[in-house]
């Protein structure tokens, strides 16, 4: 089956001279795919969007949607059947909320219109508000009129530019929630841009993790998360202490003394603990360490520790009702093999 | 956030400023039903009334019309293609307000016709501008700033995310501009049609000099040469009334506007249209319109200074000019005295208060200044007659019909000077006087200036006010332009036009360097985010 959307080699910078901000970036998403693409601010998420869209023209590369290449000969945004959720929502003020819905409807016949705009308010639970006016809404009620205005003309593949970014915390999360079950049963393809790891973790089938304009990593939240391919794969997905040592096989000896890895590897390595793996123990044998501070999360705590031997600064999960003060001692054992990194 | 009760000392100018434009008015009032009942019915009855209404408003319409057939490409021009410089567009857009009308009126009469500049030079007699069409044609030419102003600022601050919304939708350009960006500019049209129609309705010069009679020629009309009282009084009244019409409709139709940014976010730069084969078209469209606001009128003004000259009219410049000046120089120091508790209630009080002192500031601006002018005179002859044609008369009446224009930049200045910054000087030992003096008045020190700066050249170019007001003998720049014009002696008017244009010209340049409209509008109060 073709691809909903390839990227093929794609480059784009603002200015010349200046660095790419998306660099021979290659990208395949499958029908029906909740993919993100996540990566810190400035590294290229919304010029990727916006190349997609036709937004922006690339200077190499080819975008393809539904195998049909639209960068040459390059298809305007109004002939690319995609839709895109605006990370300010870009809600037209002069219309009412069922006036932005129904402005992407024009190409149905007239009598569609209407009960296809109610219908997909309906999706997003505004079918009260359809008189009001953009700015008589709340944040949250904006975001999701913007979702029903890019879903009314069911596009073949739907973007959305950080659109959690201007909620609450609260609102973010239950947003985040129902906009995922509307996307899965619409069955739409599409792609979701963020900076909020959690955010990344929790809606996507596939994440991609952008570094200045290039892919770092492709895969499913677990993958990503238990095997990150670099040192910034593990700290930017998750927290994680990086450990430099000596590989021989599938043992590494490191500050925290020998311990298992995933892979086999020789010679020098850099690993990736994540802190849920390491685990105060009575072990005698153990690395000694002393507590520096708690960060008490309910459900566990975090403690800040430096190790003995090489004063390395290291995170540690501990369960929430075993409190260590700071400035006692203790040991650390690992409990699951680590993971080499770059 | 608790917002207190400003001090009555900060209420009080507001009301003052509302009396003393209403006070006058309902003179007015009193003296046109004075009249007896015949005397009355006949006037109210002339079918002359029903021509002046049906001129003022065809003149007012049709100039909405045509300045924004100018104004929009203009504008649309220098924000959003790649024609360049952008600022010769710009410095095109806004250096037409440098020429009061009664100026350019001037200009194109004495360069057209038998003997006219342009006869002299190229031998064409070119017809002069009158009636209609030549009213028409000179206040679009000299007014179109205001819309162009206006929808420059609007068309540079879209968000381009709403463009490229309606192309993600299947809109093409075309499409996009006529169902996303024309609804965007609706307000920011609004308000400039309003300050266009504020100045047509106002002007007296230009109809006079087309003699196309309208409302206001016929006040002056009557001023001048029949000065029937009670006749005047009615004259301004139906002025007034279409006036007040014209405010009306406004709020209505700028009602349930609310086109800000619904959200904040990533601002992006508005993105510019290629504009290819276009190119020379847009270029002779700039050249033909600076050609005929600019060029002409300073060409003619050259020539006419070039000529013989009446040694009259030099021998006065020096007095008019001085004259000019210190009139100019002290209503800007009143006028900013009475726009800053204006323009502080208004920044910082909230709801009906806050409307209140707007209204009140811009009450004065949008009356039209031949009918304040007659209703101080009726007034002041009537209830102080000692005051009638004195000075103080006058600058009162500068600031009371230029406060508006003082309080915009103001207001803009105290967004900077917050009320965070005169609690924490309270906090750090200041009495609430103190605090204004020494945290807020050095703040907005910058925005003082540009208001005085304003006035003083809008004074300067004030010409109803200073000829029904002004004391007998007192000459300014303005009057004697317009009084040498009258009498076709167009050499000894153009020493007084050339100062004018080119004290105009620093103003707009103010303008520019400041990026800011010269509206005298205060900013509507921003509506809370549901
Ligand atoms: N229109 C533009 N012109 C010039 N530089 C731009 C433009 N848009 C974005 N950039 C730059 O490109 C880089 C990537 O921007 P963007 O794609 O918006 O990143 P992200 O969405 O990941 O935060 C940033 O350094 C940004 O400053
Ligand atoms: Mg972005």
């Amino acid at each position: 089956m073709t691809p909903i959307l390839q990227l093929d080699h794609l480059s784009k910078r603002y200015a010349p001279g200046h660095p790419p901000v998306v660099n021979d970036l290659n990208l395949s998403v499958s029908a029906g795919e909740l993919l993100t693409l996540l990566g810190p601010s400035g590294c290229g998420k919304t010029t990727t969007l916006r190349l997609i869209a036709g937004l922006e023209q690339p200077d190499s590369g080819d975008v393809l949607i539904g195998g049909r290449n639209v960068t040459s000969p390059f298809a305007p945004p109004e002939r690319r059947g995609v839709g895109l959720v605006f990370q300010d929502y870009a809600l037209f003020p002069h219309l009412s909320v069922l006036g932005n819905v129904l402005f992407g409807l024009s190409h149905l016949p007239r009598a569609e219109r209407l009960p296809r705009a109610r219908e997909t308010l309906a999706l997003v639970g505004l079918t009260v508000f359809e008189s009001r006016r953009p700015h008589e809404l709340s944040g949250g009620q904006q975001q999701r009129v913007a979702l029903a205005r890019a879903l009314a003309p069911r596009p073949t593949l739907l973007l959305l530019d950080e659109p959690f970014s201007n909620l609450d915390a609260q609102l973010r999360h239950a947003t985040r929630q129902e906009i995922r079950s509307i996307l899965r049963a619409a069955g739409t393809t599409a792609i979701l841009v963020t900076h909020d790891q959690e955010e990344a973790l929790a809606f996507s089938d596939r994440i991609v993790l952008m570094r200045a304009g290039q892919a770092e990593q492709i895969g499913t939240p677990h993958d990503v998360y238990t095997q990150p391919r670099t040192a910034f794969v593990a700290n930017f997905l998750g927290r994680s202490n990086l450990l430099s040592g000596t590989a021989d096989r599938h043992m590494a000896r490191t500050a925290l003394g020998i311990i298992p890895l995933q892979e086999s590897r020789s010679g020098p390595v850099l690993v990736s603990v994540r802190p849920e793996h390491l685990r105060f123990t009575d072990d005698p044998a153990a690395p000694e360490v002393t507590i520096q501070a708690h960060e008490f999360k309910g459900h566990d705590i975090t403690y800040t520790v430096t190790l003995d031997g090489n004063r390395q600064e290291l995170l540690v999960h501990g369960p929430s009702d075993d409190l260590r003060p700071e400035g006692s001692r203790a040991r650390l054992s690992v409990t699951q093999p680590a993971r080499p990194v770059q | 956030m608790t917002r207190r009760r400003p001090p009555l000392a900060l209420l009080l100018p507001a009301l003052l400023t509302v009396a003393g434009v209403l006070l006058p008015l309902v003179y007015l009032l009193i003296r046109a039903l004075g009249a007896e009942g015949t005397e009355l019915r006949e006037i109210v009855f002339r079918s002359r009334n029903l021509d002046l209404l049906a001129n003022t408003l065809l003149l007012t319409v049709g100039t909405l019309v045509t300045t924004t057939l100018v104004a929009l490409p203009l504008a649309y021009l220098a924000a959003r293609t790649d024609l360049r410089p952008r600022r010769a567009l710009m410095l095109a857009g806004v250096l037409p307000l440098a020429i009061p009308g009664y100026v350019g009126a001037y200009a194109m009469i004495a360069a057209s016709g038998p003997g006219g500049t342009i006869e002299a030079l190229t031998g064409l007699n070119w017809p002069s501008p009158s009636g209609f069409w030549g009213a028409l044609g000179i206040l679009t030419l000299f007014t179109f700033p205001y819309l162009f102003l206006n929808l420059h600022a609007a068309l540079r601050a879209q968000d381009p995310a709403l463009e490229d919304a309606a192309r993600l939708l299947g809109r093409t350009p075309a499409q996009t501009f006529r169902e996303v960006t024309l609804p965007y500019l609706r307000p920011a049209w609004l308000s400039g049609a309003l300050l266009i129609a504020l100045h047509v309705l106002g002007d007296f010069s230009v109809v006079s000099l087309m003699r196309y009679p309208t409302f206001s020629a016929a006040i002056y009309q009557q001023y001048t040469a029949a000065y029937d009282r009670v006749y005047s009084a009615w004259l301004a009244l139906g002025l007034l009334l279409v006036t007040g019409a014209a405010l009306l409709l406004e709020a209505r139709l700028m009602r349930g506007l609310h086109l800000a940014r619904v959200s904040p976010g990533g601002a992006r730069e508005v993105r510019t249209t290629p504009l290819g084969r276009a190119r020379p078209l847009a270029w002779a469209f700039v050249a033909a319109l600076v050609g005929a606001a600019l060029i002409v009128p300073l060409g003619t003004i050259g020539y006419w200074l070039r000529l013989e000259q009446n040694p009259f009219a030099w021998a006065s410049l020096w007095d008019a000019l001085k004259s000019a000046l210190g009139a100019a120089a002290i209503a800007a120091v009143t006028t900013t005295a009475l726009a800053f508790p204006l323009a502080y209630i208004g920044s910082r009080a909230q709801g009906r208060l806050a409307r209140f002192t707007e209204r009140a500031a811009y009450l004065g601006y949008a009356t039209p200044p031949l009918a304040f002018a007659l209703a101080l005179v009726f007034f002041s002859l009537k209830v102080a007659p000692p005051l009638y044609q004195t000075f103080p008369l006058l600058i009162l009446a500068y600031t009371l019909h230029f406060v508006a224009e003082a309080v915009g930049p103001i207001r803009t200045s105290l967004s900077t000077a917050t009320p965070r910054l005169e609690e924490a000087a309270r906090l750090l030992g200041q009495t609430s006087r103190g605090a204004l003096a020494r945290v807020t008045l050095p703040l907005i020190r910058p925005g003082l200036l540009v208001s005085a700066a304003f006035v003083f050249l809008s004074v300067l170019k004030e010409l109803p006010l200073t000829l029904l007001l002004a004391p007998i003998g007192f000459e300014t720049l303005a009057r004697n332009v317009w009084a040498y014009t009258e009498e076709a002696q167009y050499a000894a008017a153009a020493p007084y036009a050339l100062a004018l244009a080119l004290s105009g010209a620093v103003l707009t340049l103010l303008i520019l360097r400041r990026e800011r409209r010269p509206t005298p509008r205060p900013p509507r109060p921003p509506k809370e985010q549901a």
